[in-house]
């Protein structure tokens, strides 16, 4: 059965049946699963980068501040040397080391050096490891803008040192003209006040001058274009004190966030950069998992459909077979019942000629009583024959009605019946074909069996079909057929037991499978033991086979007593 | 026999219906035929009857609403019901609604003479009532 279903399984319909399932299945689980994934996703996605985001921006801005406040407090260091001490004390190179020996003191190895320089750009004094005394700014950029405002911040330059550095200074009057201090400002100490902001693995940050130049030290593998770098000091020029935000592509094709603020009045732009899966680690780390979780479960739920479709679509198919087997069984019912009528309108129509017959034979019968047929030499002769018909005529007045009480009802009313009449009604239908089969048909009855509820006319069916079976098989060599019954327990046991050829091991599980027939296409439906079976099942008993190669075969038939109906 | 029994055989088969009447005949009792119910309804209407033989299986008029209307003509006849065995509920119900017997085909003539005979009896018995009764009313 579970043989046939999988077979069954795999004709087309069944086919489309199960992947229509598995896609409805699929289709109803993933379409609301992926629309709520996509919308949780979307609103985590854009809530976290933001998070990311203004997290970064508050870093820069602090980060802004802390350099340009780095800067002030050089500028404001400067500026109070100057409004404290004149051009004239400070020209005194060694009061001006003093100064710068404190500064250095106070403030680490921030200021290289310190330098006066007058409104021609001579250096007046100085202090500091380089011999720059006397040393001409006259015609260096940085000297031309200091004179013209009353602080300066240079941007980084190599100057006449050979050094990156920036200086830092401050103009003051002194008998009506101009003259500056300058300090030195450590590049390394500077670059590590800026550099010193890192986030993640790859977020760094630099500054740039208006002409696109570092003015710390380049860090390794920042490259930056033209337009990158046009587009942060206009973004930064709009957002005044606001921090501007870039995305673009180095050349590795690599994905870098920037985020631009200006300091220092505008002159130099901080930029922060990040890699934007660096930036966004977190995020990307639980985007993984929760593709990983999906991919799983839509998984695990293509796996579900698949299987719970195969099991849904088998156990369609059985059912469908099994409905399938009951119509045939209506059929073959419907077709008994159907050849049960004719048989019993030929059986009428049969009665009325042989009941003239014998009519006409009786008138002979007792015309030959008269005297003018009393000397007839012929007389007895006649009277042998007429008795003769009288006999056949009776026989197929019996014949007729055994058919007809066979055919009459193929209800299924459960009556009180004697089984072995029943049986020996049946075999009146079989004797005359197990004769010309060269079939020797034996019964031993048991005595005082109880009757048994059931329907006749189904166990009819069930005894004629299994008797024509064991026909059947005998029909080539002729055999014996034992019809034996008795009563085991609480049974009423029927055994048929023929000495045919018996039945194939292989074939033996299934005998009573529908559809499973060893006759030749048309002859046998592979309904018959089916049906008895079916039948048999719902009196309540069983029928169980045992058969052996050229032996023979034994049906048994148990059928249940009735309590109230028990032995007597 | 003591006096001669009339009886009405009532068969579509005219083959049938012939031969029996010869065979009751040459029995010493008076068969008359009809081959359909009404035929048969017809003919007792203008002749005394002592018991009908009917079969139960007709076309046109069955044998029982032959049994009714012979019934309703007049309640001492009494009917003999014959039938093929699949017919043995109709006779069943014949029996119900007041025929006598029923006999299966083909018959032995003799049996159906004795059954002929015991509705005789029993037509006769019942009338001797029905007169006794009326001269004690008297």
């Amino acid at each position: 059965m579970i043989r046939d279903a999988t077979k069954a399984i795999n004709q087309p319909y069944y086919r489309s049946l199960t992947r229509n399932i598995i896609l409805i299945i699929i289709f109803v689980t993933f379409t609301p699963g992926a629309l709520v994934m996509g919308v949780i996703w979307e609103e985590y996605n854009v809530a976290y980068t933001e998070k990311v985001f203004s997290h970064l921006r508050e870093l820069v801005q602090k980060h802004r501040q802390n350099i340009d406040s780095f800067l002030q407090e050089k500028l404001a260091d400067i500026q109070l040397i100057v409004s404290n001490l004149n051009f004239e004390k400070l020209r005194d190179e060694r009061r001006l080391g003093i100064l710068f020996q404190s500064a250095q003191a106070l403030y680490g190895q921030v200021f290289v050096d310190l330098g006066l320089v007058d409104d021609k750009g001579m250096q007046a004094a100085y202090v500091g490891p380089f011999k720059l005394e006397k040393a001409n700014y006259a015609d260096a950029k940085w000297f031309r803008e200091a004179i013209a405002s009353e602080f300066y911040i240079s941007d980084v330059f190599l100057g006449l040192r050979g050094h990156p550095h920036f200086v830092v200074a401050v103009r003051h009057q002194w008998q009506g003209r101009f003259w500056i201090l300058r300090a030195t400002i450590n590049f390394e100490a500077f670059n590590t006040v800026v550099t010193n902001l890192r986030v993640g693995k790859t977020g760094i940050a630099f500054l740039l001058n208006r002409n696109g130049e570092f003015q710390t030290k380049k860090p390794e593998g920042v490259e930056l274009d033209e337009v990158a770098y046009g587009n942060f000091f206009k973004n930064a020029d709009v957002m005044e004190n606001d921090i501007s935000y870039v995305e673009s592509r180095d050349h590795k094709g690599e994905k870098h966030i920037y985020l631009g603020a200006l300091l220092n009045n505008g002159n130099w732009l901080l930029v922060f950069r990040q890699n934007y899966d660096d930036a966004l680690a977190d995020l990307i780390g639980f985007q993984k998992i929760t593709v990983i979780i999906s991919l799983l479960g839509g998984l695990a739920i293509v796996v579900m459909a698949y299987f719970l479709s195969r099991r849904m679509v088998n156990r369609i198919a059985r059912a469908d077979r099994e409905k399938e087997m009951m119509n045939q069984q209506v059929i073959e019912t419907g077709k008994l019942a159907s050849i049960g009528e004719l048989a019993a309108g030929i059986a009428h129509e049969i009665n009325n000629p042989v009941a003239i017959m014998v009519e006409e034979a009786g008138w002979i019968q007792d015309l030959l009583e008269e005297e003018e047929f009393g000397r007839s030499e012929n007389l007895e002769e006649f009277q042998r024959a007429l008795n003769q018909i009288n006999t056949q005529g009776k026989r197929c007045k019996e014949i007729t009605h055994k058919l007809l009480s066979f055919a009459r009802k193929t209800d299924s009313r459960v009556q009180n019946v004697e089984i072995n009449t029943l049986i020996e009604d049946i075999l009146g239908l079989s004797y005359q074909r197990a004769k010309y089969m060269n079939v020797a048909i034996h019964t031993h009855f048991g005595e005082d069996l109880p009757q048994v509820k059931m329907s006749p006319s189904e166990m009819q069916q069930v005894l004629l079909n299994m008797i024509n079976n064991a026909l059947d098989v005998m029909e080539k060599k002729g055999g014996t057929l034992d019809i034996s019954t008795a009563l085991e327990d609480d049974h009423v046991t029927i055994e048929i037991a023929d000495n045919g050829p018996g039945i194939h091991p292989d074939h033996l599980p299934r005998v009573f499978d529908p559809f499973f027939t060893t006759k030749p296409v048309g002859k046998g439906t592979g309904l018959g033991l089916s049906i008895c079976y079916g039948i048999i099942n719902k009196m309540g008993g069983n029928i169980d086979v045992k058969s052996a190669i050229d032996v023979g075969t034994v049906f048994k038939i148990k059928i249940p007593v009735p309590f109230e109906t028990g032995v007597q | 026999m003591m006096e001669k029994i009339t009886v009405l055989l009532v068969d579509d088969e005219k083959d049938f219906l012939s031969t029996m009447a010869k065979r009751l005949g040459k029995r010493g009792l008076n068969p008359l035929r009809a081959e359909t119910g009404e035929a048969a309804i017809d003919l007792l209407k203008h002749q005394p009857v002592d018991v009908v033989v009917l079969d139960v299986k007709m076309p046109g008029m069955d044998g029982i609403a032959t049994l009714r209307e012979i019934k309703k003509i007049d309640p001492l006849i009494e009917v003999i019901m014959l039938t093929g065995h699949a017919s043995v509920e109709a006779a069943i119900q014949g029996m119900e609604l007041g025929a006598f017997d029923y006999l299966m085909k083909p018959t032995e003539i003799d049996e159906l003479c004795y059954k002929l005979e015991d509705a005789y009896r029993k037509k006769n018995l019942q009338e001797q009532k029905i007169r006794q009764m009326e001269r004690q009313w008297k």
